[in-house]
């Protein structure tokens, strides 16, 4: 339907096209969005742990886990709240070399992630393996600040970024897809920006 | 909370049909959905507008009207002046004018008098658009849980719903509303000339006959970020808390 008197709009340059997701728009800033207060997380205080269901695999405090192997990823990220933002830069630690470090292979096919505040996310585990995922610690090489859910946030770049939760402190692996804060909230279970997999009934 | 998934709608055409201004900035306009349109107290909904070649524009706003208010919903949109929907809405758009919608959507910023309380209620500018749908599912209701609305606006004439709000407030009902003014002096004798703060808070908190149970903070990154610390400064638990934020 064409809205009467809607012409002109925020069109984005036509060499970014392709690189934008339906319905979002380029953005910018940084916004910010959650649905709680800030927690403010001390490195000190700050750990992570590596579950199979209830049981911890292993744990790391900041000074171990900042020990790990760091990867740079600069990636466009994607709001459900309708803006793409291009070129982020993180640097962070890869799944995989969590993994590694754990000296475990992934044991199920789904995976929740936990953060401090008790938002839960949850993403297929192929998601999140291969190099697609990490735990990042910097945004543009400097210490991500709380709002943006430093100390660490999860980063999944090809999946809306509800899915990239903030003030992480675990990945708990799961036998079954278990929706997560969101998600039973009615956002959608998967969320791939490319088939604008939004709300909960989006196909 | 067990919400469970929210019944999510397609895409429906919906109807302009009353627009009034609020304040300088601040437009509400009542749109008429083509089918039945059954929402919660603090959700919001996409609209979507079309241009003649195809291109797309989609913006989530907050319902300002109660589930109760009859078949019109209420967005009220505050005009950003480098945006891309908000000036078609303050521009453009007339009564009997076209637009797409989708919704209700969010499952989490939600209050009905079901919950219960005390209901403390913290907004920011805009941010007051969904606090004003539960104090109206409130009213409409005849609910008996205290609630509190602290509402920062910059200037007395840009208090959005300010004579409703008063109106409610003169009740007497256990409805409590506190202004403050961050360039202007207070007008009305309790209110406040500043920004939010943790005193603020607590003094605003002693109004309600106990600590609050639910709190819902809207309004821009910043005003959220200082709100919310403020609540948790004046001992409400952060899990009480719960938060929307709008723009960077």
């Amino acid at each position: 339907m064409v809205t009467r008197g809607f012409f002109s709009g925020r069109r984005p340059p036509t060499d970014a096209d392709a690189r934008i997701p339906p319905g979002q728009y380029l953005e910018q800033g940084f916004p910010v969005l959650s649905a709680g207060p800030t927690p403010r997380v001390r490195t000190e205080d700050w750990s992570f742990t590596l579950k199979h269901g209830p049981r911890p695999i292993k744990k790391w405090n900041w000074t171990e886990f900042n020990a790990l192997p760091l990867t740079k990823m600069t990636r466009d990220i994607h709001c459900v709240t309708a803006w793409t933002k291009f070129d982020t830069a993180w640097q962070g630690v890869l799944v995989d070399d969590i993994l590694a470090d754990a000296g475990i292979e992934p044991p199920t096919a789904f995976t929740l992630a936990l953060s401090f505040d008790g938002y839960t996310t949850n993403v297929p585990t192929k998601d999140i393996t291969a190099g697609k995922a990490m735990v990042a610690l910097l945004y543009e090489g400097k210490p991500i600040t709380s709002d943006h859910g430093g100390p660490a946030r999860l980063l999944v770049p090809h999946l809306y970024f509800w899915k990239s939760a903030k003030w992480l402190n675990g990945l708990q692996f799961t036998e079954r897809d278990e929706p997560g804060f969101w998600e039973l909230r009615g956002y959608h279970i998967y969320g791939d920006p490319w088939r604008e997999q939004r709300y909960t009934g989006d196909p | 909370m067990s919400d469970g998934p929210a019944a999510q709608s397609p895409w429906q055409t919906v109807t302009i049909t009353g627009i009034e201004k609020r304040t300088p900035r601040v437009t509400s306009f009542f749109l008429q959905p083509s089918r039945p349109f059954a929402y919660r107290a603090g959700q919001h909904v996409d609209v979507r507008l079309t241009a003649p070649d195809g291109y797309q524009a989609r913006r989530s706003y907050s319902i300002a009207s109660a589930p109760e208010s009859g078949e019109t919903i209420e967005l009220a949109i505050e005009r950003l002046d480098d945006g891309e929907v908000s000036p078609f809405f303050h521009e453009v758009a007339a009564v009997g004018d076209e637009v797409e919608l989708r919704g209700p959507l969010g499952g989490h910023f939600v209050w009905s008098d079901s919950d219960g309380g005390p209901l403390l209620l913290v907004g920011g500018g805009s941010g007051v658009v969904p606090l004003m749908a539960m104090i109206r599912h409130r009213a409409a209701r005849k609910s008996a849980v205290p609630a509190a609305l602290v509402f920062s606006a910059r200037i007395w004439d840009e208090v959005i719903f300010r004579d409703e709000l008063i109106g409610l407030h003169d009740r007497r009902d256990g409805f409590d509303l506190v202004l403050t003014l961050t360039r202007e002096a207070a007008r009305r004798p309790a209110d406040y000339s500043r920004r939010v703060d943790a005193a603020m808070m607590v003094q605003s908190m002693a109004r309600l006959p106990a600590p609050p149970r639910h709190a819902f903070v809207c309004g821009s990154n910043a005003f959220v970020s200082v709100a919310a610390q403020a609540l948790i400064d004046a001992g409400v638990p952060a899990g009480f808390i719960r938060t929307e934020r709008y723009g960077v």
